[in-house]
């Protein structure tokens, strides 16, 4: 009997265990598979534009500040408290740091690879731009401009992982990302405040919303889009736009925290 | 429990040596926690150098891990030095090979701790990592004790009063609460949900009332067995309490930035009193088996006991 009794405590924490396996999500990420761009170009002379700006329906969130005084380095930089950027809502109510992008609707064009690389720079023991886009496979140039070491990694979920340290000083460190990868948590372990996004599209339709919450994509062929508007916090909004030969469309996104959020 | 050979010289230095290298080891676990609760584990992105120094600035969260690694290797020191000096002065053999298996143990850990940051934190590696420290902290503690002048003093051996055995079931006791422990690291690393650790927590509270209550049911509550019993019974208590308060900390940070120090040292303090309770158990169950034998010996000592 007690033998038995004894068995059965480790038969249940060993089934605790396996029972448990794969109880913990990874943070859902948008992806897809890259696809070797093989159509037409778009005729710059019917491409068209849309605009817009996210809005907050919420008034002004708390912001919670970042304590930098692990890092003398770091604290000596600012003579101000300095917020988290999760959730920057603008004088105007907008939203800062949005990533508004065509989810779908390009059918078949094809987009170079631009060879200009896209900046990602760590400035302030902070990332600047704290959401950044670029190509797939196109250059992402990362700075340091801080008199203190950093390393910069990457967390994506369908390309390579890494993790390399940048020292004061540093060459800037230029890398790419194979593969489209909505959206690419980049963070500093040295620094854990430090956080940014990078998205990964196989075409150049996307923007991202800075102090006045306005975005513009230009350069679309004529049709029918999704357009989608991504906040880490808060999630993906979308909405179908058509646009015409040449013209501008003006589409406005509302973002709100899901109800029973708090601020 | 192996007999004891007869007339061993008791060294006071090596017992105080192990005491030491169990101290520092424990230390070493609080150091690990730290990294894990300040996301530290890839402050320093290289290993075995830190950023190809020994010494690199000790800024932000490289204070924690590279800090850690300072505390690994003057533990591995200590290991080593202890290893050696049991195999010069131990007589027990079994002894001297706990200590080369301690020895094994804090060497695989060091790789365990390379391979985790050179892999990005793979949860397997990491959860492997976490466990085998438990192990670790163990064998030391158990060095500790079988070094002790009490340990070498002759002590009767008596049959074990009761059922289930207080060998069996001490013994059960301490593979729960490593596999507590387990579950707890598998939760923090994000391989499991907390489910398992709060179920875990329910069979080892169970196990923990259950074995010390059979202990102070021994006629004398003999002091090697009621000390450790108490502290198991009490190391517990306090960590029922720390695991809902590191995790209601936890839920407090998530809109923080960076990790808060609450959620920090309440974390770091679950890890480390899970680590002494079941350092407590190991001890407790050491002592139950050196003090009772098997219900299969009795007759066979019987028979010996009696005159001829």
């Amino acid at each position: 009997m007690t033998k038995r009794k004894l068995l059965g405590t480790a038969s249940i924490l060993l089934a605790l265990f396996l029972a448990g396996c794969g109880g913990a999500e990874k943070p859902a990420e948008e992806t897809a598979k890259t696809a070797a761009p093989a159509g037409p170009a778009v005729d710059p002379a019917t491409a068209a534009t849309i605009t817009g700006k996210v809005i907050y329906k919420d008034g002004k969130p708390k912001a919670n500040r970042i304590r930098m005084d692990a890092d003398a380095a770091c604290a000596a930089l600012h003579g101000t408290p300095v917020y988290s950027q999760e959730v920057v809502v603008n004088d105007n109510g907008t939203l800062r740091s949005v990533f508004v992008y065509v989810k779908a609707g390009l059918g078949n064009y094809s987009f170079p690879t631009p060879t200009q690389p896209v900046v990602l720079d760590q400035k302030g023991c902070l990332y600047t731009p704290h959401v950044v886009g670029a190509q797939v496979n196109q250059d992402v140039k990362i700075l340091n401009s801080d008199a203190t070491t950093h390393n910069i990694h990457p967390v994506p979920a369908v390309n390579r992982e890494w993790n390399t340290s940048m020292p004061p000083g540093a060459e800037p460190l230029v890398k790419n990302f194979p593969r489209e990868e909505l959206l690419i948590p980049v963070k500093c372990n040295v620094h854990p405040w430090m956080k940014s996004y990078i998205g990964v599209l196989k075409h150049p339709f996307f923007a991202v919303t800075g102090p006045d919450g306005t975005f513009t994509i230009k350069g679309l062929p004529p049709g029918s889009y999704t357009i989608a508007a991504w906040q880490e916090k808060f999630g993906t909004v979308e909405q179908q736009v058509t646009v015409g030969a040449k013209e501008t469309k003006s589409v406005d996104f509302t973002i709100s925290p899901p109800a029973g959020a708090g601020d | 429990m192996r007999s004891e050979t007869p007339g061993a010289p008791h060294s006071r230095g090596l017992h105080r040596f192990a005491l030491l290298t169990a101290a520092a080891t424990f230390l070493l676990l609080i150091a690990g926690a730290l990294v894990t609760s300040n996301d530290a584990g890839l402050a320093v992105p290289d290993w075995p150098l830190s950023f190809g120094t020994w010494m690199p600035p000790l800024v932000g969260n490289i204070l924690y891990e590279h800090g850690h690694r300072m505390v690994a290797t003057f533990v591995g020191l200590l290991t080593i030095i202890l290893t050696v000096w049991l195999w010069r002065s131990e007589p027990r053999r079994w002894v001297r090979r706990l200590g080369l298996g301690a020895l094994a143990a804090v060497i695989l850990q060091g790789l365990l701790g390379g391979l985790t940051v050179l892999f990005l934190l793979p949860r397997p590696v990491s959860i492997a990592h976490a466990s085998l420290a438990q192990i670790f902290f163990c064998l030391t503690v158990s060095l500790a004790v079988i070094t002790s002048r009490d340990w070498k003093e002759p002590t009767p051996r008596v049959a074990d009063p009761g059922t289930p055995s207080l060998r069996g079931l001490s013994g059960a006791t301490t593979l729960a609460l490593f596999g507590q422990l387990v579950l707890g690291a598998s939760y923090r690393h994000s391989l499991l949900s907390l489910l398992p650790h709060v179920v875990g927590a329910a069979v080892v509270a169970y196990l923990v009332m259950w074995t010390a209550k059979r202990v102070s049911s021994l006629q004398g509550r003999p002091a090697p067995l009621w000390r450790p019993a108490v502290s198991l019974a009490a190391l517990v208590a306090v960590q029922l309490l720390l695991g809902p308060a590191a995790y209601l900390s936890r839920l407090a940070a998530l809109e923080a930035p960076q990790p808060t120090l609450p959620l920090v040292a309440l974390t770091v303090a679950h890890v480390a009193v899970g680590g002494l309770a079941l350092a407590a158990s190991v001890v407790l169950t050491l002592q139950c088996h050196r003090r009772f034998f098997r219900r299969e010996e009795a007759p066979r000592l019987a028979a010996e006991k009696a005159p001829a």
